[in-house]
């Protein structure tokens, strides 16, 4: 294989053996690979569910995470291992599309790799494995989507909402004041969001936080905060009804970009310099003044000079103001964003009813709230913590909660949770695996009659791993995983009711409906579909080629 | 491909390591625990200090028995001592006090919970039993907390208990009324604005202690430029942020190009005559002193001499604000208008001396609320350790004048909420109420470790409170008096306690505690090489 003859019989070398290259083929590979994944995903599965426990990760520098939100986990994790890199892009993608579920989706992920070895045991090949869950997959979110309800909400009756970021909430930190967080997360998706087109753009959420406090604390402020103070420690700490104007150019002597010299050579040419020196200063203060301003925000810094005056012209002024903040603060205040002094007029300020400045406990740290502009179309969630990793771990658990209420905007269409919907698709791909023979045998010649039956078997071990969900469920909340896992499903089948889930919580039912458990469509759709394609791809690998660790 | 042993070789970074399940809890339960039994010692009046030595150059080194301090210090490389390092140091930031009280708290609850976990309780049944038993504590705390806000002189005696009962715990326990007083009069210049900057510590080596005294000026650790007036009254003060060496352009691209050497000497000349003009516009603003954050040449300074002006280098930023807050003057830095900049004013700036050095001091000036405290002291660790126990006290005090609501101390608090929590754990159902009762059980280590501190019979008076608190609730005064060694009436003693303090500790050490119950697994990257 890897040695070649060239034409005149001479040997060269495609790729060396040994030496630097390390190498496993064949069925030896995929089964390497099921094993990485595996591994991956055994450390994710206890973080599952209302119960589901934190993990403390330590990064090169020392600092702590403590999170149990999976894309960060897997994240941090710095996973060295090809496949192992696999999940986390698996787990990073479904953070991206959908925000939540990622570590239901690498769980998923991880148990469907683990059938797959017992198939590839009984000698069937890895990419018959990989159709047969490909068509379990369109059979699964095929009744994903009949067993789908609409949860209809408006602005007005947003309970649904609330519920549905609960669920999302229940698994985290914050659990104990997920009602509050909830509300607050679906208030602030409420104000961003475009219901006529169901759309919500999410970068105009900010969630920042300050040490300190406590959670109780956290609160939304109609408005943008920004990390930083006033320019001049003497400008007035709150205004009110003001005219912004949003600058991005600094307030320092010119620097044209092209190259240039003044040549000083006389007196009165020092004289003049500095005349004009001075002049400059004074003209971008009057342009702003000028225009109208009350409150100038830029982006860049000022010379100690322009910071004098433009305190002594009564125009407070925040200085090295992030690109972000100034593009949320246009958005909301109704400025234009002026590059250069001369376009400073006064139909491009903006408006905000308040502005002020609030410090923090025995630091001297401050941060700056805008509130009350025109278009509340930019909202921040501010959140207090004990400390660092609680706040942090907060804002992560946020961000998933403001993802779903999205989703919902955008679909609305919502399945139960409480692993409900992995059982309801499981029966429903088992009792379609027995169906697929004799569909497909007509469609398919004699021998595809082997092949069928052959995909039967995935199909099966599709369903098999999709109980890997609720299974985990139990067991993290410390419930007998197998007992209740197949008193459920008894029960699914007996009522053909496809709402009964494992009761993580004690409430003593199984009906998600009672217990207010939901979940997305799109989110668990996505999940399957995620975790089928990684497991094609890794079944598909026969042949790992890496260099050696040593030189 | 991987063995069975470590099914982790090969998937993460080499120098990386996991730890799971009950090793991952063992693991931080130990680290925790040893954190909160490092700082244990120093809490209560009669705790003891830590000598701290840096690894830095110079090895120098610190005596305090401050719980941040101390842990700021200690370099740790277990993440769930990560963690109490952190709460530690955002209840420094918060209010100030009680840096040791949380961590020992939070230490206490997890060794309470990993019995429990012993006992196989789940942690995240333990996490809700805590939660539980911190609402009821927080419930009790609130309903024990009474306020003199409305009484003057009520309230100073609340302020001054307070002040005494943070300062028994520190160095300056000797000369704790003493202090008190000095940080109450502080506190109470500031008429309840709690802006601590206005209040100004100065480190003096020398005397003693006691010789500490607070001003009721300002005084500046700078000098006075040379040959100028050392004492001026009715003073009208500049102060300014701008450069006073050479004026450098700052058009960006110019420079000077001279083909003579008289050009070179018209061109300082011009440069000279720039100076001038800019000294003689800041003349011209009326002033007799005139204060700069940044450096003042020789020249300048010359000018000013002549002009019978006090001028004042060097300034650093948190000086000058502090100066401006004080005089009531703005911070310039243009020169052009000088009828409309705002000047500073003060009846009186003069030199003085306090052991060898010389200080510069404002008296009566514009902002009332601006005091110095000049502490005295043996050495300059001792003096370190003093600001650090004046800080504490004034934090406490800014924070009670906030939020007046007071609470006894000497382990009154916890006494009550432990007594409230156990006995809402009997009404509690199922396995939650043992976590409650073991919340209990953490909150009375905190009575417990402040007398064994004292080396008294710790389970004797515990068990006296206890009994006093059980057979009289919510009205017993009963605490640790550490003078008579025995349970004494809080009241009498006149200890008190911040109930923001004690809210704060409360939350932030079962929220720490929780946050690394939930853990499960720990895994640790491969540590950054460092090149070099």
């Amino acid at each position: 294989m890897s040695l070649a003859f060239d034409d005149y019989g001479r040997p060269f070398i495609i790729l060396r053996e040994q030496g630097s290259k390390s190498r496993v083929r064949g069925t030896e590979a995929v089964k390497a690979n099921i094993l990485a994944a595996k591994t991956v995903a055994r450390t994710l599965r206890s973080s599952l569910g209302p119960k589901g426990m934190d993990k403390m990760l330590q990064s090169p520098d020392g600092d702590v995470t403590i999170t149990n939100d999976g894309a960060t986990i897997l994240e941090q994790m710095e996973v060295q291992h090809q496949i192992g890199k696999l999940l986390v892009e698996l787990s990073k993608s479904q953070d991206h599309e959908i925000g939540d579920g990622t570590t239901g989706v690498v769980v998923l992920a991880g148990s469907l790799l683990e059938q797959a070895e017992s198939l590839l045991d009984m000698g069937i090949h890895p990419l018959r494995i990989a159709e047969g869950y490909e068509m379990a997959c369109k059979v699964a979110t095929a009744h994903l989507d009949s067993i789908a309800t609409k949860w209809d909400f408006s602005p007005e009756e947003v309970e649904p909402l609330v519920q549905t970021c609960m669920t999302t909430l229940s698994s985290k930190v914050v659990g104990r004041l997920k009602r509050q967080m909830a509300e607050i997360c679906v208030k602030a998706v409420l104000a961003v969001a475009d219901l006529p087109r169901r759309d919500v753009n999410l970068d105009l959420i900010k969630v920042e936080g300050k040490v300190g406090g406590a959670m109780e604390d956290t609160r939304l402020v109609e408005g943008i905060v920004i990390d930083k103070d006033f320019s001049h420690p003497q400008m007035p700490k709150e205004l009110k009804d003001v005219k912004i104007a949003i600058l991005t150019c600094p307030f320092e002597a010119p620097k044209p970009k092209t190259k240039h010299k003044v040549d000083i050579d006389t007196v009165e040419k020092f004289e003049s310099l500095r005349h004009a020196e001075q002049q400059y200063f004074i003209d971008m203060v009057q342009k702003c003044k000028d225009a109208g301003a009350g409150l100038i925000i830029c982006q860049w810094g000022f010379e100690d000079e322009a910071n004098h005056l433009l305190m002594h012209h009564n125009l407070p002024a925040i200085r090295w103001v992030g690109g972000v903040e100034i593009e949320l603060l246009a958005m909301a205040t109704g400025a234009r964003i002026v590059p250069r002094f001369e376009e400073l007029s006064p139909d491009k300020l903006g408006f905000a009813k308040c502005v002020r400045e609030v410090g923090y406990g025995t630091t001297k740290e401050r941060s700056i709230i805008i509130e009350g502009c025109p278009n509340l179309s930019a909202v921040t969630i501010w959140v207090r913590g004990g400390n660092r990793m609680v706040l942090d771990e907060v804002r992560r658990s946020l961000h998933d909660a403001l993802c779903v209420a999205r989703n919902l905007v955008r679909d609305n269409s919502i399945v139960y949770g409480g692993g409900s919907a992995e059982i309801a698709c499981s029966l429903a791909v088992e009792a379609a695996a027995d169906k697929v023979v004799g569909v497909e045998q007509y469609a398919m010649r004699a021998f595809a009659d082997n092949m069928v039956r052959v995909e039967q078997y995935a199909m099966r071990a599709f369903a098999d791993a999709l109980e890997a969900v609720p299974l985990a469920l139990a067991e993290n909340s410390g419930l007998p995983s197998i007992e209740s896992l197949t008193a459920v499903k008894a029960r699914q089948l007996a009522e053909s009711n496809p709402h009964l889930g494992i009761d993580c919580n004690d409430a003593g039912t199984n009906d998600m409906r009672e217990q207010n458990v939901f979940e997305t469509l799109i989110g668990k759709r996505q999940q399957m579909f995620l975790a089928t394609q990684v497991c094609k791809m890794i079944l598909k690998i026969d042949d790992i080629i890496q260099p050696s660790q040593y030189d | 491909m991987a063995t069975l042993m470590a099914p982790n070789q090969g998937m993460l970074q080499e120098g990386a390591r996991e730890e799971k399940g009950e090793n991952a809890r063992m693991a931080s339960f130990v680290g925790a625990v040893a954190m909160a039994d490092l700082v244990k010692s120093t809490l209560g009046p009669k705790g003891m200090d830590k000598i701290l030595q840096s690894m830095g150059r110079g090895h120098e080194v610190t005596v305090t028995n401050d719980g941040a301090t101390i842990l700021k210090s200690v370099y740790v490389d277990n993440p769930a001592a990560k963690v109490l390092q952190d709460i530690s140091k955002v209840q420094d930031d918060e209010v100030g006090d009680g840096t040791t009280s949380v961590v020992v708290l939070a230490g206490e609850l997890l060794r309470e919970a990993e019995q429990l976990v012993g006992q196989k309780v789940h942690p995240m049944t333990i996490i809700a039993g805590f939660r539980e038993a911190e609402a009821v504590a927080k419930a009790e705390l609130t309903a024990a907390a009474f306020s003199n806000a409305e009484h003057p002189e009520a309230f100073r005696n609340d302020l001054l208990n307070i002040a005494r009962t943070t300062l028994s715990s520190k160095i300056l326990t000797a000369d704790k009324d003493h202090f008190a007083e000095l940080a109450v009069d502080a506190i109470t210049r500031l008429k309840g604005s709690g802006n601590l900057e206005a209040i100004h510590i100065i480190k003096k080596a020398g005397g003693a202690l006691k010789d500490s005294f607070l001003d009721e000026g300002f005084i500046l650790d700078k000098k006075i430029g040379v040959g100028q007036p050392k004492r001026i009254t009715d003073a009208k003060v500049l102060i300014a942020n701008t450069p006073m060496d050479t004026d450098k352009i700052k058009i960006y691209g110019a420079r000077v190009r001279v083909d003579s050497m008289a050009k070179v000497g018209e061109i300082e000349a011009a440069e000279k005559n720039k100076m001038r003009e800019k000294c003689q516009k800041i003349i011209d603003h009326g002033i007799n002193c005139f204060i700069n954050r940044q450096l003042i040449y020789n020249f300048p300074e010359e000018i000013f001499a002549d002009a019978g002006v006090m001028s004042i280098e060097h300034a650093d930023f948190d000086g000058i604000e502090r100066l401006a807050l004080v005089l009531g003057g703005e911070i310039a830095s243009t020169f052009e208008h000088p009828g409309e900049v705002k000047l500073g004013s003060c009846k009186l700036i003069e030199e003085t001396m306090i052991g060898e050095d010389k200080l510069i001091h404002f008296s009566g000036v514009a902002l009332g609320e601006a005091c110095t405290i000049v502490l005295r002291g043996a050495s300059s660790h001792i003096l370190e350790e003093a600001d650090r126990s004046l800080h504490d006290a004034l934090c406490v005090l800014g924070e009670t004048v906030k939020e007046p609501r007071v609470l006894y101390g000497g382990g009154w608090p916890e006494m009550r909420m432990a007594r409230a929590i156990e006995e809402a754990a009997k009404k509690t159902p199922g396995k939650k109420s043992l976590a409650m009762e073991a919340f209990a059980r953490a909150l009375r280590q905190l009575p417990t470790t402040i007398a064994d501190n004292a080396g008294l019979d710790s389970a004797d008076i515990v068990a006296t409170l206890r009994a006093a608190h059980g057979a009289d609730p919510g009205a017993s005064r009963m605490g640790v008096d550490m003078i008579a060694g025995a349970a004494g009436d809080m009241r009498e003693l006149g200890i008190y306690e911040s109930f923001k303090v004690k809210q704060q500790v409360l939350l932030s050490a079962t929220e720490a505690a929780e946050m690394i119950l939930r853990v499960d697994d720990i895994i640790r990257c491969a540590p950054r090489q460092r090149s070099g």
